[in-house]
């Protein structure tokens, strides 16, 4: 019995997705893993208010520009800038928002600017008390994010730290590791830009402020684009596609952008 | 007549339905673990699933071994039944046999309000209290030594001492109706033999109550195993070898804290972890069925 009703809403389900994606309101993305989290906000709130259908899927950003380049999707996920050969493709990137992350420590510690370097070598394991890096003798408490968290990946790729991480504790939430990096004396950890509030200190990264103004300047490290690429302009694309990057400009999308933590490029 | 008929047919009817609810339940539940949890064995390999301990599932070439998560578990939930059984069983001597009834009755009072307090609050008081006491200690003792990575306290030990704590109240509260349940005339008769009331207890009272003690240990096993909340905020959730310093990640904690943002066969394998918490769980039942019919013989 319950199977059978799980068929029959399967195959509900699977007609009304194939009657969906003939319609040309339809847009289809595909890519970056790290972008989830801001194209299903973006996408149910476009969808509730326009009722036009949005599909994503999460393959990985090489693997989403791919899938554009061969024409399968409408639009490809980066979270990262284009490659030259992905341009000359006719890929066209187009900056949706700037991811930012912040590398906090406990209000008592001394040091407020870390080089990337140092910062490197801190989350490596090669450098374990403050005092190798102008602090006091205090032991470094190194705290990142469970694996699978965008943040974890952004600071990671960014540092090129992938898979390099000794951590001391892995924290599933970025408020977790906002309390125990207040709570915590000697503690370091990394967290969305936008959370950083004054329990904790956000260190200097290479003598610059983690703040919106450095990110859109483009001095802060720590940052990476989120894109969502198009094959030839936006304006070259189908009506959907369009009315989905105006609604992502729209004063509606860029508050779902905010609200999701990111920073809104200026373009 | 024939309407009182019916109602009772209805009554048993409804009866039963909530009765197969339950069945239909734990039905769906083992089918469904097992089917999620098992094509990861296929995927990875029986052994180096289990037995290997390196856990990378996001790395460029992923591992996936939960041999040091499974350990974990294991020894937190027995490091803390150890320390949990004795601090129950005397409260519990001291309530059933020692206390006078207002002060044995303010004591059990106190310990089925431990039992109450939801698992975020041990959770929170053992980041607030036991994780920086932790910390002091640790830097006490690792002074000195530069391969140790300091975890700020967050580590075996403290999810032990608070998973000790959670466990006590099923184990005294257990123990107490068992020692309750001991019949007087035992008690009379080891007196009457000239035995002290220390003696008595120890001797007669206890070993008669033996089976009932076992089943508030087993099933403080089963609590301390299927506790997610409170070591997810004392444990520091990195997968380690479960040294008492070291940040550890349990079964549960493993589920809890990646399962939000896991694809493909990562999440295959957080299945596969749950698939064991499952098993671990069962077979802890299990034994508490067989030691309640021991019980019953």
């Amino acid at each position: 019995m319950k199977r059978k009703l799980l068929a029959i809403l399967f195959v509900t389900v699977l007609l009304m997705t194939s009657a969906c994606s003939k319609k040309d309101s339809a847009v289809s993305l595909a890519g970056s893993t790290s972008m989830e989290k801001l194209c299903e906000a973006l996408s149910e709130s476009y969808m509730t208010s326009t009722g036009a259908t949005v599909t994503v899927e999460y393959t990985g950003s090489g693997a989403g520009l791919e899938s554009l380049a061969s024409g399968s999707v409408n639009i490809g996920n980066a979270s990262r800038k284009l490659k030259d050969e992905e341009k000359a493709k006719g890929l066209v990137e187009n900056v949706v928002a700037i991811d930012g992350i912040a590398v906090i420590t406990d209000k008592n510690n001394v040091v407020k600017n870390i080089s990337s370097e140092d910062l490197k070598k801190v989350y490596a394991g090669e450098v374990t008390n403050w005092n190798e890096i102008g602090g006091e003798d205090l032991a470094i408490v190194v705290i990142g994010r469970e694996a699978g968290s965008g943040t974890r990946d952004a600071f990671e790729e960014i540092l090129k730290l992938k898979d390099a991480c000794k951590y001391a504790q892995e924290l599933d939430s970025t408020g977790a590791v906002l309390a125990k990096v207040a709570a915590t004396p000697g503690a370091i950890g990394y967290v969305s830009l936008d959370v950083v509030n004054d329990t904790v200190t956000g260190l200097k990264l290479d003598g610059v402020e983690p703040s919106e103004a450095q990110i859109l300047a483009g001095k802060y490290l720590l940052q990476r684009p989120f894109v969502m690429a198009t094959k030839g302009e936006i304006a070259s694309q189908s009506e959907a596609v369009q009315a989905w990057f105006n609604y992502i400009k729209s004063e509606e999308g860029q508050t779902i952008i905010k609200k999701v933590g990111l920073i809104i490029p200026n373009n | 007549m024939k309407t009182k008929a019916i109602i009772e047919k209805i009554a048993h009817i409804i009866f039963l339905i909530s009765a197969v609810v339950a069945i239909f339940a734990v039905g769906a539940i083992t089918i469904f673990m097992f089917i999620k949890g098992t094509p990861a064995f296929k995927s990875i390999g029986f052994l180096d699933l289990l037995f290997k301990s390196e856990w990378a599932p996001t790395a460029t070439n992923p591992t996936y071994g939960i041999a040091y998560i499974i350990l974990s578990s294991i020894v937190a939930t027995f490091s803390a039944i150890i320390i949990s059984i004795p601090i129950g069983l005397l409260t519990a001597v001291y309530i059933a046999e020692m206390a006078n009834n207002k002060l044995g009755e303010i004591v059990r009072t106190a310990v089925e309000l431990l039992a109450a307090i939801p698992s975020v609050i041990y959770g929170l008081l053992g980041i607030m209290i036991l994780n920086p006491l932790m910390y002091k200690l640790e830097r006490l003792i690792f002074i000195n030594n530069p391969n140790h990575q300091f975890t700020g306290g967050s580590n075996l030990l403290s999810a032990i001492i608070v998973l000790a704590l959670m466990i006590l109240p099923t184990i005294v509260s257990v123990s107490v109706s068992s020692l309750n349940a001991v019949s007087d005339k035992l008690r009379s008769a080891s007196l009457a033999l000239g035995a002290s009331k220390i003696q008595s207890i120890f001797s007669v009272v206890i070993p008669a109550a033996k089976s009932g003690i076992l089943t508030g240990a087993v099933l403080g096993i089963g609590r301390a195993l299927g506790e997610a909340m409170a070591i997810n905020m004392v444990a520091g959730g990195v997968v380690n070898f479960p040294l008492p310093f070291n940040s550890i990640r349990t079964l549960t904690t493993q589920l809890v804290s990646e399962i939000a943002y896991s694809s493909g066969l990562h999440r295959q394998v957080l299945f596969t972890v749950g698939l064991i918490l499952y098993l671990f769980i069962m077979f802890v039942n299990f034994c508490l069925l067989k030691v309640r019919k021991k019980e019953e013989d």
